[in-house]
C-alpha cells in the first residue's frame, strides 16, 4: 500500500462529478471493470505489499533464525546499527557509483543506437533482432561471459592487449568488468525506450529546420532532444532502479569482494548467509525507501511525467 | 553524394550494433566448445571444437532438473500472469470504472519494487510454512515480477483493438460466442502472446528469489544452479561446463527472439512510451 500512495504524484482516482445518478448500466459496467481487476491487484498485494509490510514488522527485532527463542523487540536498533556502519555506506557508495556510470553510459550508447535504428533501412530486421538478444540473455549468463572473458586463466583480455592484470583482484577493475557487463546487457533496452521516443519528434518540425538551415547538431539540440524529453526522463528512471537493484553481475563475479558489495549484496547476505532476519529485514526497508527516494527525486525534481509511460 | 555516404555510415553503424551485440555471445559459445587444457590458452576460439562439454552438462543432475524446474516453474508463473492481467488489461482498456488509473499506478509501483526488500520476509515466511525450496515458493514471488508488466503490456495492446468490430459482426448475424471467437480472438491474440513471451523472459531472467528461496535441485533455476554447478570432478574447473549450459538456456530465448522480434518490440516499445 505504501507504495502505490508514496507513487502516485497526484490522487489518480477520477470522482466523477455532477453525475449523481448511475444509470443501471453504468453501475453494472463499474462492477464488471472491479470484478475483472480485482484478482490481478489482489495477487500484486499479496506477493508486495504483505511481505513489505511484514519486513518492516521484522525489522524491529532482534531475530536470528538459526535461534527463534531468542527473538526480542528491540525497537529501531537495527537501523542504528546499520546506519552507523561503514559496510552500509560503503555499499551505498559503489551501488550509486555503479547506477550513475552505467545509465551515464547506457543513455549515451543506447541514444547512439536508436538513432541508428530509426534511420537504417538496410537490414533493419537484422539490427532489431541483434539489440534483443543482450536483452533476452540471462543475466547470469552474461556475467559469466564478461566474467571468463577478463579472468586471468581462461580469459583473452589479457593475452589481447598483453598484461597480466587481475582484473578481479582489485576493486576498480572489478567494478569495471560489473559495469561491462551490466551496461552490455542493458543497453539494448534504453535504446528501445529511446527509439519509442525518438517516433514521437513530429517530422514538419525537423523538415522546417532543415529548410531554415539548422546543422545536425542545432536540430539535434533544439528540436529532437526537447521533444523527447519525456521518453528520456522515462527511461532514465526505469534503468535507475533497475540498475540500482543490481545483483546477479556483482554475486557471480566478485560475491561483493574487494569493495564491490552492493545494497542488495548487503541484504542477501544478512538474511540468506548469516540468517540475521532481523537486520536483513532492516537493510531491505532501508534500500525499499532508497528506490522511494529516487522515484520522488524524478518525480518532483526533474518533473518526470509518468503519464507518458505506456499507455495510460 | 550525402545521401550515399550517409548510407554507408549506416551500414558501418549496423554492423557495430551487431558486433556489439554478439560478441560476448559468440565468446561464451567458443568457450563451451573448449576442451582440457584448452580451456586457459586464452585464445578466442578452441584449438579442437568438442561436444564433450555438452554431455557433462546433460549427464549432470543438478542442471537436467534445474533445466526442468526452469522450465516448469517459469511457464506456470507466466501463464498465470497472462490470465490474469488479460482479465485487467480488458477491464481498464474497454470499460469505464473508478479506480482504473490506481491499478495502473499499483502494477507501475510494484514493477519498479526491489525484489531483494522481499526476500527476507519470504525467506522467513516460507520457511515457516513450508513453501521453501518448492515450486509454489517461486511461481508466487514470480508472479509479482510478471504481473505488473503484463497488465502495462496487455491494456497498451487491447487499446489498439477496434472493438467496434464486435458489434459490427452481431449486426451482420454472428452470435455473440461467434462474434467473439471469429473476431475479437484473433485481434487480441497477438498481444496476449507477446506479453507472455516478455513474462517469460522476466521469470526465466531471476536469479534473487531463485537462489534465496531454495536450497537443493528440488526447485532450483538454471540461473542459480548456474552459480553452484562445479565440474566433473572436485578437480576440474567448471568453466566449461557452465558455458556449455549457459549456452543451452540462452538458445530457447534467442530462437523466440529470432521468431518474434517484430512483436517483442512492438510489447517493449509501443506499450513503454505513449505514442
Amino acid at each position: 500500500v505504501t507504495a502505490t500512495t508514496t507513487f502516485a504524484p497526484q490522487p489518480e482516482v477520477a470522482v466523477p462529478t455532477g453525475k449523481p445518478h448511475l444509470s443501471d448500466r453504468a453501475r453494472a459496467e463499474r462492477r464488471l471493470g472491479w470484478m475483472l481487476s480485482a484478482p490481478a491487484v489482489i495477487v500484486m498485494l499479496a506477493v508486495t505489499a504483505y511481505p513489505i509490510v511484514n519486513a518492516v514488522y521484522l525489522s524491529l527485532f532482534n531475530y536470528r533464525l538459526t535461534n527463534p527463542a531468542g527473538r526480542e523487540f528491540i525497537g529501531l536498533k537495527n537501523y542504528t546499527v546499520i546506519l552507523t556502519d561503514g559496510l552500509w555506506w560503503g555499499a551505498v557508495g559503489t551501488t550509486l557509483l555503479i547506477t550513475i556510470v552505467t545509465v551515464a553510459v547506457e543513455l549515451v550508447i543506447g541514444f547512439a543506437f536508436a538513432l541508428v535504428m530509426n534511420k537504417v533501412i538496410f537490414g533493419k530486421g537484422v539490427v532489431r533482432t541483434a539489440i534483443l538478444i543482450p536483452y533476452a540473455i540471462i543475466t547470469v549468463v552474461s556475467a559469466y561471459a564478461w566474467y571468463y572473458a577478463f579472468a586471468s586463466n581462461s580469459g583473452f583480455v589479457n593475452s589481447w592487449f598483453n598484461t597480466d592484470r587481475d582484473w578481479f583482484g582489485q576493486r576498480w577493475s572489478s567494478l569495471f568488468v560489473i559495469c561491462l557487463s551490466e551496461i552490455w546487457k542493458t543497453t539494448p533496452f534504453m535504446s528501445l525506450l529511446l527509439l519509442a521516443g525518438l517516433a514521437q519528434v513530429p517530422e514538419d518540425m525537423q523538415e522546417a529546420a532543415m529548410v531554415d538551415g539548422a546543422t545536425w547538431w542545432q536540430r539535434m539540440w533544439r528540436v529532437t532532444l526537447p521533444n523527447m524529453k519525456g521518453a528520456i526522463m522515462v527511461a532514465l528512471l526505469f534503468r535507475t532502479l533497475d540498475a540500482f537493484r543490481i545483483f546477479d553481475n556483482v554475486f557471480v563475479m566478485t560475491q561483493g569482494a574487494n569493495g564491490t558489495e552492493t545494497v542488495s549484496l548487503l541484504a542477501y547476505r544478512q538474511t540468506i548467509s548469516r540468517t540475521e532476519i532481523g537486520l536483513g529485514s532492516a537493510v531491505s526497508v532501508l534500500l525499499f525507501l532508497c528506490v522511494v527516494l529516487i522515484c520522488f527525486i524524478f518525480i518532483k525534481g526533474f518533473r518526470t511525467d509518468l503519464s507518458k509511460v505506456r499507455g495510460s | 553524394m550525402r545521401s550515399k555516404r550517409s548510407t554507408v555510415w549506416m551500414i558501418v553503424a549496423s554492423l557495430l550494433i551487431v558486433v556489439y551485440t554478439l560478441f560476448p555471445v559468440v565468446w561464451i559459445i567458443s568457450l563451451s566448445f573448449k576442451r582440457g587444457d584448452d580451456i586457459n590458452n586464452q585464445k578466442f576460439f578452441p584449438t579442437h571444437w568438442s561436444w564433450d562439454n555438452y554431455k557433462t552438462v546433460f549427464d549432470t543432475p543438478l542442471f537436467t532438473s534445474a533445466l526442468r524446474n526452469s522450465i516448469g516453474i517459469a511457464l506456470i508463473s507466466t501463464f498465470i500472469s497472462v490470465v490474469l492481467a488479460t482479465l485487467a488489461a480488458y477491464a481498464i482498456a474497454r470499460l469505464d470504472f473508478p479506480g482504473k488509473k490506481l491499478v495502473l499506478t499499483a502494477a507501475l509501483a510494484i514493477a519498479i519494487f526491489p525484489a531483494i526488500s522481499i526476500v527476507t520476509p519470504l525467506f522467513n515466511l516460507w520457511r515457516i510454512i513450508g513453501l521453501y525450496d518448492t515450486w509454489p515458493g517461486l511461481i508466487i514471488p514470480y508472479l509479482s515480477l510478471t504481473l505488473p508488466i503484463a497488465i502495462w503490456t496487455l491494456s497498451a495492446f487491447f487499446r489498439e483493438i477496434p472493438w467496434e468490430m464486435e458489434q459490427a459482426a452481431q449486426v451482420d448475424g454472428a452470435t455473440t460466442w461467434q462474434a467473439f471467437r471469429k473476431v475479437i480472438v484473433p485481434l487480441a491474440a497477438p498481444g496476449v502472446f507477446t506479453t507472455a513471451i516478455i513474462a517469460f523472459f522476466i521469470a526465466w531472467n531471476d536469479f534473487v528469489y531463485g537462489i534465496s528461496l531454495t536450497s537443493t535441485d528440488n526447485a532450483r533455476p538454471v540461473p542459480a544452479a548456474l552459480a553452484f554447478f562445479t565440474g566433473e570432478s572436485q578437480f576440474q574447473q567448471p568453466t566449461a561446463a557452465i558455458s556449455a549450459a549457459a549456452v543451452v538456456v540462452t538458445i530457447p530465448v534467442v530462437i523466440l527472439v529470432l521468431l518474434f522480434q517484430r512483436r517483442i518490440v512492438a510489447g517493449l516499445t509501443n506499450g513503454a512510451v505513449k505514442g
